[in-house]
């Protein structure tokens, strides 16, 4: 709404000039200022990555691929995840992988040896993965029947929350080392997720991890995530992780039912060992 | 430090919109940037300086209105606006995710010549 004269009609609404003395006359001496305009404006930012982003999204939807986009901090084990979910999987599900990173393409190597495509995405001095950095990079990933397409976003728990990939499901990635309070000093992330991973549960009792604490913060901060307590490193608990992507997968053709999704909360809840 | 690019996406945007105007100069602009939109108002301004300088914005100012977060209770049906970053109803004191303002990031107006 205009501040001077009050209007707001219109996605766009244009005030010529706002003269206070509207009945002065000008002489021809006088070098006419260019006119002020107040421009009302409803533009979303992000627009452009939304949009791109949707078009992400209809073309997994019509692939039929599961998409999962995960989030942390650098070094909580974002990589070994992906690594020993291909090596638990690679039997049973065709898995693709873009990853993001500053520099090097160090992951795209590491995980090309544990057996999957992998496709690196370098983006310089840019904090977080786009839409259309993911929208190129699926050029460059081999045509196959993807039954899961894994995004490593760029360690950083601020900045990628704001960028939607289009994809189906955010994970979001704590490690035992990083301290129990991650969930409050980042909330923005953690609110976004649908899933987080607490990782590296096999060294939780050397670092004096306080697991309830911990639980009980994300449980505040995100009341909607569904939490697996897992071990990229020895396998423990990956296997409800597993189970809730497949899960997922079978629930392609449709949003999860209410129902479904009780069930997988279940089994979230369930999954520590 | 997300803010820089997102800054030069607003800018863009402005500038595309005053340059079909055939303005000349941006005087200000303002944005609507809510509390869970991931973005600091403070770096903000830091970016608005760094991204304007030698464009049709440069010496513009930049206001910020910062959205507060308004959540809806779906037990007692309120919407209420949350004192911290733990979304529990005043009334009932069940946690909610369901937002209803606070991730907005727009640009909502500016000046032009």
């Amino acid at each position: 709404m205009c501040e001077d004269c009050g209007c707001s009609a219109g996605s766009v609404q244009i005030h010529q000039g706002h003269d206070p003395q509207p009945n002065k006359t000008t002489t021809s001496l006088e070098v006419p200022t260019p006119s002020v305009r107040h421009l009302d404006l409803h533009a979303k930012i992000l627009e452009h990555n939304d949009r791109i982003a949707d078009q992400n999204r209809a073309l997994f939807h019509q692939q039929g691929w599961l998409v999962v986009n995960i989030l942390s901090s650098p070094g909580s084990g974002k990589t070994a995840l992906i690594e020993r979910l291909a090596q638990d999987q690679r039997n049973n599900w065709q898995i693709g992988t873009i990853v993001g990173d500053l520099a090097t393409d160090n992951d795209a190597h590491r995980l090309g040896h544990a057996g999957v495509s992998a496709v690196q995405i370098t983006t310089g001095t840019a904090c977080h993965l786009e839409a259309s950095m993911v929208s190129h990079a699926l050029s460059k990933l081999p045509s196959k029947p993807w039954d899961l397409l894994v995004i490593e976003n760029v360690g950083n728990l601020v900045c990628p929350a704001a960028f939607d990939l289009g994809e189906q499901i955010r994970v979001v990635v704590l490690s035992v080392t990083e301290g129990e309070d991650k969930p409050q000093k980042y909330p923005a992330m953690f609110k976004s997720a649908q899933v987080v991973l607490i990782n590296k549960t096999d060294i939780a009792e050397a670092v004096g991890w306080q697991r309830d604490l911990a639980i009980a913060n994300l449980q505040q901060i995100a009341p909607q995530a569904t939490l697996f307590e897992v071990s990229a490193r020895t396998g423990a608990g990956m296997h409800a992780w597993y189970a809730y992507l497949d899960q997922c997968r079978q629930g392609l053709n449709g949003p999860l039912s209410r129902s479904q999704n009780s069930q997988v909360l279940q089994i979230g809840r369930l999954s520590s060992n | 430090m997300h803010e820089v690019s997102l800054m030069q996406t607003t800018l863009d945007i402005a500038c595309d919109h005053a340059a079909q105007q055939g303005a000349q100069h941006i005087h200000w602009i303002k944005l609507r940037v809510g509390e869970l939109s991931g973005v600091i108002p403070e770096a903000l301004t830091l970016a608005f300086e760094i991204v304007t300088t030698g464009t049709m914005a440069a010496n513009a100012r930049l206001e910020v209105e910062t959205v507060p977060v308004i959540c809806h209770c779906s037990a007692c049906y309120q919407d209420f606006q949350p004192t911290g970053w733990v979304y529990v109803c005043p009334t009932c004191h069940q946690f909610t995710t369901d937002l209803r303002q606070g991730r907005e990031l727009e640009l909502t107006a500016m000046e032009v010549s």
